[in-house]
């Protein structure tokens, strides 16, 4: 029962800080409500007994990349935005697209309702398991993805410490 | 086994019990601080308000409250509001995880000195205070001030960067005890070697852990000599430059109440939390542990202070090589090591 | 024109018009801002914390020295230049006693210079005292400061005791002293020379051989010798960049040519060195004014001259080595008591205009260090 409550809450949460991620027009305010989903996604992997993803979600995500996100924000001063020919568009077609889409997905799940219920704790959700699975079962996908954000991160290299044109330089007067 | 109901009534009496607690030890540290720091530089510290000036605290908790609160017009109001009671809030409920002491019966109810033991207890403390960094970040943006904001980037990103090498610095204790529970971590700290050496983790291999967590930790809670965020002779005074009363307040106490927690982890994970001598009669030996305890979290809170009152402050730059190519390195080797010794004994 | 209304030079980037703003940053630093001396504005162009620009505004301190000076007849006056640099209160009197002693053609009798020259050097003391300290706390250690003013305390004294002002001493009047030294004067001298001795090194051991001390202040500021003349650049800041230049050596005033003592100087010009010439600059200063406590000569303390001042027609130019660098007096006399035009070369003024070449390309925190490293006072920018 406590359950329920608690998952209907957070998932009510969830949703409302990824609309309201939609409708704000300042940046800052979307990275917050972006936040705000983090921190409920994270409070319904506790509910299912993953209290390790749970952990993880917020520390990486909530605390490390989205203030990242917010740094970023921050360091652009990003202002308000504009609506613009481009996102009336957007909305025009995103709209009736995501509602076709949650359609589908309700469809699809009600179709297959009969899969059975998970029990908490029964998903892989403590740390050894995730161990096990991440460096045992999965090993190959796992370092296959590590060098992808090698790569990721040598190519930000590369494109950060690429030379200013001499015309931005500061002077340097003798 | 307690019914819902006793449970419910003994949480609440410890969390007010130890929110009470962490303010006046919030209170009494900033006191502690001025007296330290005082008498390294030939001063007095306060000594007016009481005997040795241990009123202090609440005449100053009287003036942040009397005080005018200004809100400069040009700032934008939600977060302005917001930023200091995220920074308060994160820094008060990280408390709430730490135990202080064993289990202990109280009118036959059987209980742990702490609000809750959780099995995941370090990482979600590791949460809540990264979670601390917004207050940090977005007073420093909504104050719509310069030199707010660059408190407030050099903040973020002085906290994200330094957060890795904290986490990686404990992962060789978590490697040692094999849980994330708090308590458990202590108790695989219980005993001595050839009967004089505590079994602490700092003196179980884990030095080099240690070192990179100290520097983390005066990082993380932007201590000298890595208080550049708050830096009041480049930033004026960083990301709180245009806050006041209460509200300023707040974001001093989120900082001492930082302080107080990393304190509290480094006795936890690396001192033997509230292992020590044990003697005398039952009763005595029921208070030790919590005055062993108490008394290490001091001793670091003492190191801060003196660090404070010694050190110049890093230049930005010098600080984000520090985190990148000094801590981190050293907590990835110590990391692998740990690994390999407790892979080869097992 | 209003302060605030002032428009700065500075050229800003390319606006950049695109959604996202990473243009430069307009930054002004002061003038009320913790670290720079005073009410020193320095507008600084940041790219993130970069500096790629600075420009000082100076001015609001400026009390019309000059000007008063044709107002008022040459022993008016003097109380006046103390307020200068007023850390350096009595240099700025000797200097001024000294150029209209040279228009008057009148000399100081030997026990004057003696005490003039053993007040000048405790006056460097504290000086350099408490430019450790701020320059110190600037960059974050907050001890030195209160060390030094401990220390600074005991000169202080000695000044009160002697002429009754501790800050603003004008100890000096045209032609020597008025007061004589007062009994144990000596005794206090030396007594202060013995506790301070140790003092030094103490401020050294905290700050030396501190890494973080180090990191931050060497490579900061540099400022090599060719540039600091090319720019007027004296004093200390001089010295470090290796140009061996002290008016006490190069044409002694006062007593100075009757006393061994050397001339620290660094090599690479930068803030650290900087500071290690200040520091054995205080040590040269003790052994000064040991040379000279022990031998002041007895006799008169001034020398005969008029009542009223009335200087021949000409023109004077005096400097001598102020703490922070060349202190000149140029006075044009037209045979009144009051002085046609008096003009001041204050150290700190000129050195100041080697901020912008020093910071260029560093970060912000190292606007803060050179700032204290030039020592400047802005009494005596401003003035």
């Amino acid at each position: 029962m406590l359950h329920l409550a608690l998952f209907t809450i957070f998932g009510a949460v969830a949703v409302a800080g990824a609309v309201n991620l939609l409708v704000q027009r300042h940046p800052i305010n979307s990275a917050l409500s972006l936040i705000a989903v983090m921190a409920s996604l994270s409070v319904e992997y506790l509910l299912l007994g993953a209290e390790f993803v749970a952990a993880v979600q917020v520390i990486v995500y909530a605390g490390a990349i989205m203030v990242l996100f917010v740094f970023v924000i921050m360091l652009l001063n990003a202002g308000e935005e504009e609506l613009t020919r481009g996102s009336r568009v957007a909305i025009l077609v995103g709209i009736p697209g995501v509602l076709i889409g949650a359609v589908l997905i309700a469809w699809t799940l009600v179709q297959h309702s009969g899969t059975g219920e998970v029990a908490i704790g029964a998903l892989p959700g403590r740390p050894e398991t995730i161990g096990w699975l991440l460096f045992h079962d999965f090993l190959l996908p796992f370092e296959v993805t590590s060098i992808l954000v090698l790569i990721a991160i040598m190519g930000a290299v590369v494109l950060a410490g690429r030379p200013v044109p001499t015309s931005q330089q500061p002077r340097k007067e003798a | 086994m307690l019914s819902i109901t006793t449970f419910v009534i003994v949480s609440i009496i410890k969390s007010v019990i130890a929110i009470l607690l962490l303010l006046t030890a919030v209170a009494y540290t900033v006191w502690l601080e001025r007296k330290v720091v005082g008498h390294i530089q030939n001063r007095w510290g306060p000594t007016r308000v009481g005997p040795f000036g241990l009123l202090q605290p609440l005449a100053d908790g009287l003036k942040f409250i009397l005080k005018e609160d200004l809100t400069p017009p040009h700032v934008y109001k939600p977060l302005y509001i917001a930023a200091p009671m995220i920074a308060v809030i994160f820094a008060i409920t990280s408390i709430s995880l730490i135990p202080i002491g064993n289990w202990v019966s109280i009118a036959g109810i059987h209980t742990p000195l702490e609000i809750t033991d959780v099995n995941i207890g370090l990482l979600i403390i590791l949460g809540i205070t990264s979670m601390g960094v917004y207050g940090v970040a977005l007073a420093g943006w909504s104050s719509n001030s310069k030199y707010s904001l660059l408190g407030g980037l050099r903040a973020s990103a002085q906290m994200v960067s330094y957060e890795i090498s904290l986490g990686l610095s404990l992962v060789g204790v978590l490697i040692m005890a094999g849980s994330f529970s708090l308590r458990t971590i202590v108790d695989a700290q219980g005993g001595t070697f050839w009967g004089f050496i505590p079994r602490w983790n700092v003196f179980h291999g884990q030095e080099v852990a240690f070192f990179v967590y100290l520097m983390s930790a005066f990082a993380e809670t932007n201590r000298v000599p890595f208080d550049l965020p708050e830096a009041e002779t480049e930033l004026v005074a960083g990301y709180h430059t245009e806050y006041s009363a209460m509200k300023f307040a707040m974001f001093f106490m989120a900082e001492y109440a930082n302080m107080i927690t990393v304190a509290c982890l480094a006795t936890l994970l690396f001192l033997g939390g509230w292992h020590g001598p044990l003697f005398g009669p039952p009763l005595l030996q029921g208070i030790l542990p919590v005055f062993w305890f108490v008394l290490k979290v001091f001793c670091f809170l003492f190191l801060y202070i003196w660090v404070r009152g010694t050190l110049p402050r890093f230049r930005y730059d010098q600080l984000m090589a520090f985190a990148w190519k000094f801590l981190f390195p050293l907590a990835v080797a110590n990391l692998a090591i740990t690994g390999l010794i407790v892979a080869l004994r097992s | 024109m209003k302060p605030d209304s002032y428009i700065s030079h500075l050229e800003l980037g390319e606006k950049d018009e695109t959604f996202l703003d990473s243009n430069e940053l307009i930054i002004n630093m002061g003038p009320q801002h913790p670290a720079t001396h005073g009410v020193l504005r320095v507008i600084l162009k940041l790219d993130g914390e970069k500096v790629l620009g600075t420009e000082c505004v100076i001015g609001y301190l400026h009390r019309g020295v000059e000007k008063i000076a044709e107002n008022r007849t040459y022993t008016m006056f003097n109380p006046y230049v103390d307020r200068m640099d007023y850390v350096a209160a009595v240099s700025n009197g000797l200097g001024y006693c000294e150029a209209v002693e040279k228009l008057l053609n009148v000399e100081a009798p030997p026990r004057a210079k003696y005490i003039r020259v053993i007040l000048t050097e405790l006056n460097r003391i504290t000086s350099h005292q408490l430019w450790l300290g701020t320059h110190a706390l600037d960059i974050g250690a907050i001890t030195p400061l209160f060390y030094t003013f401990r220390d600074r305390e005991e000169i202080l004294k000695i000044f009160e005791k002697y002429c009754g002002a501790r800050l603003t001493t004008h100890a000096f009047r045209i032609g020597g002293c008025q007061y004589e030294t007062y009994e144990g004067f000596e005794q206090d001298v030396k007594k202060f020379l013995d506790f301070f001795k140790p003092k030094i090194d103490e401020y050294e051991e905290l700050l030396t051989t501190n890494r973080i001390w180090v990191e931050r202040t060497k490579g900061v500021g540099l400022i090599s010798g060719k540039e600091c003349i090319a720019l007027g650049v004296t004093g200390p800041v001089l010295r470090a960049s290796g140009v061996r230049w002290d008016i006490r050596k190069a044409q002694p005033y006062a007593a100075y040519s009757d006393f061994q003592f050397e001339i620290p100087i660094g090599q690479n010009g930068d803030t650290y060195d900087r500071y290690l010439v200040r520091m054995a600059e205080m040590r040269q200063s003790v052994r000064i004014i040991e040379q000279a406590v022990g031998g002041i000569p007895e006799g008169p303390i001034m020398a005969k001259v008029p009542k009223v001042l009335k200087p021949p027609v000409g023109e004077i130019y005096h400097s001598i080595e102020a703490p922070k660098g060349e202190l000149g007096y140029f006075i044009v006399s037209d045979g009144s008591t009051q002085p046609y035009r008096l003009r001041v070369r204050p150290p700190s003024f000129v050195n100041l205009q080697a901020l912008d070449m020093m910071v260029r390309g560093q970060l912000v925190a190292d606007v803060i260090a050179v700032i204290g490293t030039l020592d400047i006072v802005l009494g005596e920018v401003d003035r």
